[in-house]
């Protein structure tokens, strides 16, 4: 800077006009690039906000379907199909023919791959029914009662390259081939399998009411691995005509449907009716089992669907219960087919129309008009195709674009019914070992838990930072200001993370060893305070010259860190009288509160500490803005200090104020760190200021990483951290707008 | 009374309650900074060893040695309710966090101990403590050194040790050197060539020539790897030959090798200046070693290391990018509508949750930048990613986006303190708004521009929820930036201290043990933080100052 004095003789070089033209250029194309500059900030903005939008916006498009017609049924294909399943990659189908031989072919040309003829002998098929999943387990009843179990197997020949895989069928026996006679004399109508790893169990149901369960034990082979099967049979005789039979997954529930729309709930520990439950006014039409085994769905000929389980009572009885209704199909409902990954399921109704629901969602996920009643329809693994087959017309297949149909807006916010619940809940469970498991993405608790947390983080935070920037603006003196600002900048920079790690491995168990002492800190030390400065102005006055005016916190802090070791040193004899000894057991034993030792409070505490700086700037910056005319007009007129700041200074910025009360409820929201680590994360739905929570943002921090990209659970997290995004933008964009106002304001003072 | 009344009435007690939220918020601050002091400098004080002969609750005397970690008051009511027989009459009982070591011996590092039940203590000076490469400390005596299996006959045990010691930390370097160094640099040459002859492959240029060329190299590589792990297998050989005796303090005997212990120290014969001197040698030790045992022993110099290259990346991007942002904002635009918008947008990068920036990190960057890069340039390495997963190249780009507000803002500030005056005069004498721009106005508000930046650097160093997701990990297995080219590796995922704080604190396995490491680790990021925004607030001060003259 000095240089510009120290220039000697003045040199003028003359440059020539090309130099000045370069400048020229250069200048021009600084401001291009400088203009850009302020273009990014709000790209970046926007960026994120429609990023966040583009992962979002999947979970609320409807589903589609687009259909191909394959080429005309070839003559193998003319006889009656009893079964039919397509495997995982879509390109190889299978099914049992009437007249009992179960054949393999390629979707592609419909080329038939394989055929074998179950049994010798060219019996017919009167049911063929697949275990739930996709073991590819069938069982297959023929018209004289005996029954056959299959099991279609896929491998896939990598061999020439992963784009020309090659999908190769294979038909396996796995519990023999050999038949078992379920029932003497035939007339089997319907049938149910279930198979896990602990047991094999086949219903079949006969013509006039009867009713046959063979449950076969696993036993294995220590040393050879093999498998024996150790068999027993019940039989059930029922007063009514059977047309639907189902069993659940762990094998204790057989539910059968009849004519006048009913659903009897059997046990198959005794094989006795525990339970009626009228569904329907008409005839059942179909009944299937959801995903798990848990829930039954039974179809009615008024085209309602209903989904029903179990649910557990008091003194361990088990009641049937309907959960939900579907109402969508027009007709009788043919044929109920559940996917076999998610809980979603797909019916066919008498007027051909075929219809997609999800069972948690509890909605209408697709509706779309069939060529004609399906003679036979298989639903791929991973519901992405459906292979329906029409007896003379040409065969079809559907390509189904349905990636989320577990969410919708009631799924996300509103109470749900999950199975083996007892009642409708708000409940935040995303994961979990098992395939058949139901997420449950409610985002209710999770909001509520950021809502608690900010509110009693506010709670500890805006007296101390409202009044501490009062004080600060208008009484304190400035050569203290100037030590007290940075001090609060301080605050405001220590990272969060140190903040929660204090708060969760020291604080925590600090208060709970010392909670009556801390709780009686907010009656003790505003009362002392007080006390303290009423003698204080008794006192002589030269012990008050020790301190000038705008000084008085240096004074109080001896004050306060006395106050604070009184409270909690001799809170003991209180506790004894009131609280049995101890606060914290009193109030777990006698008051029924849960105590959490990672709390509502601790996080209160620790949040309200990071948000103190945030609000205290601000309303510092917009008190000390105020024009000095005004309180001097004030002070004139013989009002006192305090009354001018309340009713002259404060009015005036009291916009200021609210702005920054919103940016800190802002930050407070979406805060991580802290609540991460000093809160036990449960997503809990309860005000106790004792019991912990888990918040939207917190919820982002466990279970992102985890997540996998553009699953329904990844999206739902994106979806939060929009909600986030979205809240914070609009408490941030209006309490910018009211600051900008008041900073016109204040310049027009 | 009346002056009661009047006192009141003047609203004077509010104005003591307001004067003490500040005093309050400032105990706040004061408070919790000496408690991550104490505490964190708690971890590098070598503590004495207590002796201690304890009555258990059936009678039987136990002989104990360890350090006391914390002393605290408990109801006898509280004692009682646990199970624990506490003599009648007493209402509180003191009690001891003792830090016993010997987890191998007795299964455990910690115990409480309560003061009725201690018979007697005392201070051997004799009693050794031994920092070892698993199963934390051993306290306990030394009672011979082995060398190369023979006994050592001499009179000075402890002086025989040190010696051994020394020599055993010598072999220790080399054998890092090795694995680190050179063996690592073979090992990256090899999965490069592997990774070469996959891409030559997926090119369909794998003619026999080439294949040929890379099988030579790979010859060459291998037999350099296998003198190397014959060099390394003759250091641990030898590594392994000493053995120190040492006896717990109740008599039982052990041999523990050599190559196990990492540093030993008598505290009890230490005088202050011997204990002031531990004390740096531990804080060194802390800021220049590897963590071991799972993070919670050992040194973070892989969390610092991470921390800075992490914060020097952030700036490079965020620096450019927020002057010049600053400068379109208070140079070029016109204050208007446009800039309004401007500003509410800085507003809101500054008020957005840093966990979405996590989130979009996440998605945006790598997933979909990064997993767009991995399929046009690294299709070799697929189906594993090179920049499609966290690494920090991705966290330093998220955190220049989240601390872009905090350069324009300061950067801004530095602009509005010089005077109107300096730049007409530039552009009165000729120069063109770029040359006024880049020789005036940008040097006198450099100043601002350094505020902006180390604030930055210090939100950057603190910030975890982001980098969560984008790239940090609790073991990063080798450095960022290495010997082999090209040197810094963007795509690798790195430590950070907050992080570190997180991951030992809450999710290690042995809380207690390490919990004195989270409060030290605590301590330097809080020293570091700290220091920035002092340096920062001092900058800034001067800034102000200086231009003062200039603007009457």
């Amino acid at each position: 800077m000095n240089s510009a004095h120290k220039a000697g003789p003045v040199k003028i070089a003359v440059r020539s006009d090309n130099f000045h033209l370069w400048r020229g250029r250069k200048d021009r194309l600084a401001s291009k690039i400088i203009g850009l500059g302020g273009f990014v900030v709000i790209a970046a903005v926007l960026l994120i906000l429609f990023y966040l939008i583009y992962v979002v916006t999947p979970l609320f498009l409807s589903a589609k379907m687009s259909r191909t017609v394959l080429t005309d049924n070839p003559a193998w294909l003319k006889s009656e199909t009893s079964f039919l399943a397509l495997e995982e990659q879509q390109q190889v189908a299978f099914r049992i023919t009437e007249n009992g031989s179960a054949e393999f072919f390629r979707l592609n040309g419909l080329e038939l791959l394989e055929s074998t003829e179950i049994v010798s002998g060219g019996r017919n098929v009167a049911v063929a029914m697949g275990a739930q999943g996709d073991s590819g387990l069938v069982a297959v009843a023929f018209e004289d009662g005996m029954v056959s179990l299959l099991q279609n197997q896929y491998s896939t020949d990598f061999s020439a390259g992963v784009e020309l895989r090659k999908i190769i069928p294979k038909l396996d026996f796995p519990y023999g081939s050999g038949q078992r006679e379920l029932m003497p004399g035939g007339g089997i109508t319907g049938l149910a399998l279930s198979d896990n790893e602990k047991e094999l169990v086949l219903a079949v149901a006969g013509t006039g009411g009867r009713v046959r369960f063979e449950r076969s034990l696993k036993r294995e082979d220590f040393l050879s691995g093999e498998v024996s099967l150790e068999i027993s049979v019940s039989a059930l005789d029922v007063a009514f005509e059977i047309v639907a039979i189902t069993i659940s997954n762990d094998h204790r529930w057989l539910y059968l449907g009849d004519e006048s729309g009913r659903i009897h709930f059997i046990s198959t520990a005794n094989m006795e009716v525990i339970q009626v439950v009228q569904v329907s006014d008409t005839i059942i039409t179909s009944m299937n089992m959801l995903l798990g085994g848990i829930s039954v769905l039974a179809g009615d000929a008024d085209g309602n669907v209903t989904q029903l389980f179990p649910v557990r009572g008091g003194g361990n009885q088990y009641s049937l219960k309907e959960i939900r209704r579907f109402e969508g199909q027009q007709a009788a409902v043919t044929r109920i087919v559940p996917e076999q990954r998610r809980k979603g399921f797909m019916t066919v109704d008498a007027d051909d129309n075929l219809t997609i629901f999800h069972s948690t969602a509890g909605k209408v996920v697709l509706t779309e008009k069939l060529s004609g009643q399906p003679a036979a329809l298989a639903l791929a693994p991973r519901a992405s195709g459906l292979l329906v087959l029409y007896g003379d017309s040409p065969a079809e297949f559907m390509d189904i674009d349905n990636e989320h149909p577990e969410v919708s807006f009631a799924s996300l916010w509103s109470k749900v019914w999950y199975e083996n619940y007892s009642g409708p809940e708000y409940v935040w469970q995303s994961s979990a070992s098992s395939n058949e498991f139901e997420p449950k993405f409610s985002l209710t608790p999770l909001a509520f838990g950021t809502l608690k947390a900010a509110l009693y983080a506010m709670l500890f935070a805006l007296p101390l930072a409202l009044m501490g920037a009062a004080y600060t603006a208008y009484f304190m003196s400035p050569a203290l200001r100037r030590m007290v600002k940075p001090a609060i900048e301080i605050m405001a920079a220590l990272p969060t993370v140190i903040l929660g790690f204090l708060a969760g491995l020291w604080f925590a168990p600090f208060l709970e060893e010392n909670l009556a002492g801390v709780l009686s800190m907010m009656l003790v030390m505003p009362a002392g305070l007080l006390l303290f400065a009423w003698f204080w102005t008794r006192a002589a006055q030269s012990a008050r010259n020790l301190v000038k005016e705008g000084w008085e916190p240096v004074l109080l802090l001896p004050v306060l860190v006395v106050l604070g070791f009184v409270s909690l040193e001799f809170v003991g004899p209180l506790q004894d009288m009131f609280f049995k000894g101890d606060l914290r057991t009193w109030l777990s034993h006698e008051a029924g509160i849960s105590y959490d030792q990672r709390n509502a409070m601790v996080v209160g505490c620790a949040m309200g500490f990071a948000v103190i700086p945030t609000i205290f700037s601000i309303a510092e910056d917009a008190i000390y803005g105020v024009p000095k005319s005004l309180s001097d007009g004030s002070l004139a007129l013989g009002a006192t200090s305090w009354q001018t700041l309340v009713r002259v200074i404060l009015p005036t910025a009291s916009p200021g104020m609210f702005s920054a009360v919103m940016i800190g409820l802002g930050r407070a929201v979406g805060e991580t760190m802290i609540v991460l680590m000093a809160t036990g994360n449960t997503p809990i739905m309860d005000w106790n200021l004792f019991e912990g929570m888990r918040t939207l943002a917190a919820n982002i921090a466990v279970e992102m990483p985890e997540s996998a990209m553009n699953s329904s659970h990844y999206r739902i997290l994106f979806l939060a951290a929009l909600v986030l995004f979205m809240f914070t933008f609009v408490v941030n964009t209006g309490a910018e707008l009211i600051r900008q106002r008041l900073r016109e304001k204040y310049s027009s003072l | 009374m009346k002056a009661l009344a009047k006192w009141i009435a003047d609203g004077t007690p509010w104005v003591w309650l307001n004067a003490a939220a500040v005093s309050a918020s400032i105990l706040l601050v004061a408070g919790l900074l000496l408690l991550i002091g104490v505490r964190g400098m708690g971890h590098f004080w070598p503590l004495e060893v207590q002796r201690i002969v304890y009555q258990q609750a059936d009678g039987s005397e136990l002989v104990l040695a360890g350090q006391i970690r914390e002393e605290e008051k408990v109801t006898a009511s509280r004692l009682r309710e646990s199970g624990l027989e506490v003599a009648e009459g007493t209402e509180f009982v003191t009690r001891y966090l003792l830090k016993t070591g010997n987890r191998d011996v007795i299964g455990q590092d910690f115990r409480w101990i309560l003061e009725p039940s201690i018979i007697s203590t005392g201070k051997p000076q004799s009693m050794v403590v031994f920092e070892r490469e698993e199963w934390g400390v051993f306290i306990g005596l030394l009672i011979g050194v082995r060398e190369a299996g023979q006994l050592l006959e001499d009179a000075d045990v402890w002086g025989s040790f040190q010696n051994r010691l020394d020599h055993a930390n010598e072999l220790r370097d080399e054998i890092r050197d090795l694995e680190k160094s050179r063996i690592g640099r073979v090992n990256y040459r090899l999965e490069r060539l592997r990774l070469k002859q996959r891409g030559l492959e997926i090119k369909g240029r794998d003619d026999a020539a080439a294949l040929a060329e890379i099988e030579s190299n790979r010859i060459v590589l291998q037999k350099e790897y296998e003198a190397l792990e014959q060099e390394l297998g003759d250091l641990y050989t030898r590594l392994r030959s000493d053995a120190v005796i040492v006896t717990t303090v109740d008599g039982q005997e052990l041999e523990l090798p050599m190559s196990s212990i990492v540093d030993a120290h008598r505290p009890n014969q230490m005088n202050l200046v011997g204990k002031l001197g531990y004390f740096f040698h531990n804080v060194w030790k802390f800021i220049a070693h590897d963590p071991r045992e799972a993070n919670t022993e050992g040194g973070i110099f892989p969390a610092i290391f991470g921390t800075v290259l992490m914060v020097l990346l952030m700036s490079v991007f965020v620096t450019p990018l927020g002057v010049v942002a600053a400068v379109y904002l208070k140079e070029y635009a016109r204050q208007g509508l446009f800039t309004r918008f401007i500003r509410i947008a800085v507003n809101n990068l500054a008020g957005v949750p840093s966990i979405v920036y996590g989130v979009f990190g996440l998605g945006f960057f790598v997933y979909t930048l990064g997993g767009s890069l991995d399929r046009l340039f690294y299709p070799e390495a697929l189906p594993a990613p090179t920049f499609g997963t966290g690494g920090l190249f991705w966290a330093s780009l998220t955190l220049a986006l989240l601390t872009l507000p905090v350069v324009i803002v300061s950067t801004e500030e530095g602009l509005s303190r010089i005077p109107r005056s300096i730049r007409e005069g530039s552009l009165a004498l000729g120069a063109t708004r770029w040359e006024t721009l880049w020789r005036t106005v940008l040097p006198m508000a450099s100043p601002g521009i350094m505020t902006g930046m180390i604030l930055a650097v210090a939100r950057a160093a603190g910030e975890v929820a982001p980098l969560m997701l984008v790239g940090v990990v609790k073991l990063a297995p080798s450095l960022p930036l290495d010997g082999n080219a090209p040197f810094l590796h963007l795509d690798r995922k790195f430590m950070h201290l907050g992080f570190h704080i997180y991951d030992v604190g809450f999710q290690s396995p042995n809380v207690e043990a390490a919990r004195p490491l989270v409060y030290a680790t605590a301590l330097l990021l809080v020293v570091v933080i700290v220091l920035l925004n002092l340096v920062a607030i001092q900058v800034r001060n001067r800034l102000s100052e200086r231009y003062r003259g200039l603007e009457s």
